[in-house]
């Protein structure tokens, strides 16, 4: 069967399928919140050396993978708008940038009030916090330098270079606590011999998967008023429903 | 485990309930400006249409 790998990157056409797509999203991201806090809460035992206050990892590792992730999924986008031109890359590589400074803001924030009662200290300037910070003024680097540029298109090529130098950081910050020594703990996340209680590995990645989604049914919708803005001036967009109501 | 002492967290009250609260409110308040945001821009193309239409 032939499929059409390029029907979806009118921004027309995927502008229906995200509208309907959002809800599902959504509703699934929600649902796996309540899971995964629940496990993470009441299922998942006491941390032998921290106590209550390790549950932070429930949100704090989840939205430090996500704040990453993002990153990389952003600058692919915009590196796949500055490659093809095609618009609609660089739309969602606009749309996914406010989402991920979001996610890294959440990590440092967590990351701040998780070190001061196990370190002592809100903040240090260790290799893996310094260069989440960086990632978190990529993003904002991203949003400002995209906004500054009048014209979209040459706001999306300026700020793909930005976001494809940038990802560098991503690997710096992965490798961090491997490559320097740091006051932060190693990765949660092991592929092999991990130590954590499997009640709350589960309840970690069943929020993974939340802040993934929700990321996901946010950045949807957003697009959705980026390509509307856009695309003001055609035809398609002066004849839906919503516009004309 | 009572009410109290789940709240209490072991005494990290301030700490975890700080991270999930601030995290629910980022959520919340993203959503609620994107929902915006998107209302906004509705009503921008109606205005336009409608324009539009008396041009």
């Amino acid at each position: 069967m032939a499929i059409n790998w390029f029907k979806y990157s009118a921004p027309s056409t995927f502008y229906a399928l995200a509208g309907k797509l959002i809800p599902f999203v959504a509703i699934a991201a929600a649902i796996l919140f309540v899971l995964g806090l629940y496990i993470g809460f009441f299922v998942a035992p006491v941390d032998a050396v921290q106590g209550e206050a390790y549950r932070i990892i429930f949100i704090h590792v989840p939205a430090s993978i996500i704040s990453m992730f993002l990153y990389l999924v952003m600058a692919g986008y915009a590196a796949l708008g500055l490659i093809f031109n095609t618009r609609l890359s660089s739309m969602m590589a606009s749309a996914i940038a406010p989402t991920g400074a979001l996610f890294a803001f959440i990590s440092l924030w967590t990351g701040a009030l998780w070190g001061k009662p196990m370190w002592g200290a809100w903040w240090v300037w260790d290799a893996r916090l310094t260069s989440e910070l960086i990632l978190l003024f990529l993003y904002f680097g991203f949003i400002a330098l995209h906004a500054s540029i009048d014209d979209a298109r040459r706001a999306d090529k300026a700020a793909a270079l930005l976001a494809i130098v940038g990802s560098v950081n991503v690997p710096i910050i992965y490798f961090s606590v491997k490559w320097w020594n740091t006051l932060h703990q190693g990765s949660t996340i092991k592929f092999t011999g991990s130590t954590m209680h499997v009640a709350m590995q589960q309840g970690m990645f069943i929020t993974l998967a939340a802040c993934w989604l929700y990321a996901i049914s946010i950045t949807l919708l957003r697009v959705r008023s980026i390509i509307l803005e856009r695309e003001r001036n055609t035809q398609w967009v002066s004849e839906l429903s919503e516009v004309k109501a | 485990m009572s009410a109290a002492e789940f709240l209490n967290m072991g005494g990290y009250a301030f700490y975890v309930w700080g991270s999930f609260g601030v995290t629910a409110a980022a959520f919340l308040i993203e959503i609620a400006l994107v929902r915006h945001k998107r209302s906004l821009t509705l009503q921008q193309l109606r205005l336009m249409r409608e324009a539009g239409d008396e041009a």
